[in-house]
């Protein structure tokens, strides 16, 4: 009797899914320490159209290795070192759909890396309603508004990541003009002082220096 | 047709409520590891947090919802390392905060389990959907309480939206700040550096010069 009804609400969520067309934006930004790799699923229905971006915000040389599978292990994409891109596919079966960032090719840098993964459309605002009539036209004015500010919110995000990233690199450039200066200043006085020594050691200890010096 | 039964009518809400995780993305995590995620974010933002955790079983080879005992500790720390959220949940929880210092935010997990056998060297499988700003609102909820009709309702959500965007913007001014300070630094360290390289060099030379003609003289060789 638990079977037959965990069976039916088993059934009856797959179904709700798909009428639904469920969605999922999930973005998400975690550091990938080198030599890892961070692997991401997720559980899509045949036939929703689903989108990866992602873009690497600190760290080495700003890339990162992209790898998206489906459910069977064949691959979608793959990219290497890729700083930015954007990758839109249709799932063709039900499933796992894997994804995996890595920074196994970096020996010393770890990498802080964003990705927004979006499955099928936004839900709608009232899951619970009947369509009966047409949007009036004040719904379709909001309606055309709410998806004019989402691609403004998406634009935001894309220039904040951008300006983290020059904020990074021009953080980076600092702190090396610090320590390169100050590295340079004492390497001159180092070495200036030791030619001067150097020099008076060839001529000291030597009485007869007039005729030792050409020998 | 047939008219469905209240059972199933009411499966429906139920599970627009308990489904929030049903396809939510999912990552592994070792027992002993901790996995942390940067929400940079202006203040003043709601972030909400669901998770839910499922263990392996290695008996029926598959992913079954984990033990009530274990649970995940979510650690979230603000922009100036101070821990704004520090708390241990079951083996499926929600944790919300509001930012109130602009930045970068750091939410962190890892699991409570503390018998290293646990996991009979299995991984634990985290579903994870954070929400920020605008996302985490429920408009069910807002509508319900303050009895909107669908137009107010849309043109709430557009409100929302606005605020989040001009949020984000005023954050925007202050990192801007914070970038042209560090790069008039970078200049200004560039500039005084060559400066000073230049006369160190010069003084270094002069030096150099007349105590090696001081010690030739004493030497008698010049």
């Amino acid at each position: 009797m638990q079977g037959f009804g965990v069976a039916i609400l088993t059934q009856v969520i797959w179904a709700q899914l798909l009428l639904l067309g469920w969605a999922r934006a999930s973005e998400l930004t975690f550091e990938l320490p080198d030599n890892a790799k961070q692997c991401f699923y997720e559980d899509i229905i045949v036939g929703t159209k689903c989108t990866l971006e992602f873009q690497v915000v600190t760290g080495g040389h700003y890339d990162v290795d992209c790898r998206l599978d489906d459910p069977d292990g064949n691959v979608l994409y793959k990219e290497m070192k890729k700083q930015y891109d954007s990758f839109t596919f249709t799932a063709s079966k039900n499933g796992s759909y894997k994804f995996c960032f890595s920074n196994e090719f970096s020996t010393f840098t770890h990498k802080t890396v964003y990705f927004d993964f979006q499955v099928g459309e936004d839900p709608p605002l009232f899951p619970n309603e009947n369509r009966v009539s047409a949007l009036t036209q004040m719904e379709s004015a909001c309606v055309s508004i709410h998806e004019a500010l989402k691609s403004v919110i998406d634009y935001q995000t894309r220039f904040r990541l951008r300006e983290a990233q020059g904020r990074s690199r021009a953080e980076d450039l600092n702190t090396r003009v610090a320590f390169w200066s100050i590295g340079e200043a004492i390497i001159l006085l180092v070495v200036s002082i030791g030619q001067v020594v150097l020099l008076r050691s060839f001529f000291s200890d030597k009485k007869t220096t007039t005729t030792r010096v050409g020998s | 047709g047939k008219m469905p039964s209240p059972k199933l009518l009411l499966t429906f809400p139920l599970l627009t409520v308990m489904c929030s995780l049903c396809s939510a993305l999912y990552f592994h995590i070792g027992e002993t590891e901790k996995k942390c995620f940067i929400e940079e974010i202006p203040d003043e933002t709601m972030v909400i947090g669901n998770y839910r955790t499922q263990l392996y079983d290695k008996q029926r080879e598959e992913y079954l919802p984990a033990t009530p005992g274990l649970g995940m500790f979510v650690e979230v720390k603000d922009p100036d390392d101070k821990v704004i959220l520090s708390r241990q949940y079951g083996s499926e929880g929600r944790f919300t905060f509001t930012s109130h210092t602009p930045g970068e935010h750091q939410i962190c997990l890892h699991s409570n389990s503390s018998k290293f056998a646990l996991f009979a060297g299995g991984m634990l499988r985290v579903h994870l959907d954070i929400q920020v700003g605008e996302h985490a609102t429920d408009y069910a909820e807002i509508a319900a309480k303050d009895k909107l009709t669908e137009l107010q309702l849309r043109v709430r959500q557009l409100i929302e939206q606005v605020e989040q965007i001009q949020k984000e913007q005023n954050y925007q001014r202050y990192r801007e700040e914070r970038f042209r300070q560090t790069s008039e630094s970078t200049n200004q360290r560039v500039l005084w550096w060559s400066i000073i390289q230049t006369l160190i060099l010069v003084a270094i030379g002069f030096w150099q010069m007349r105590h090696l003609k001081s010690f030739f003289e004493a030497k008698k060789l010049v």
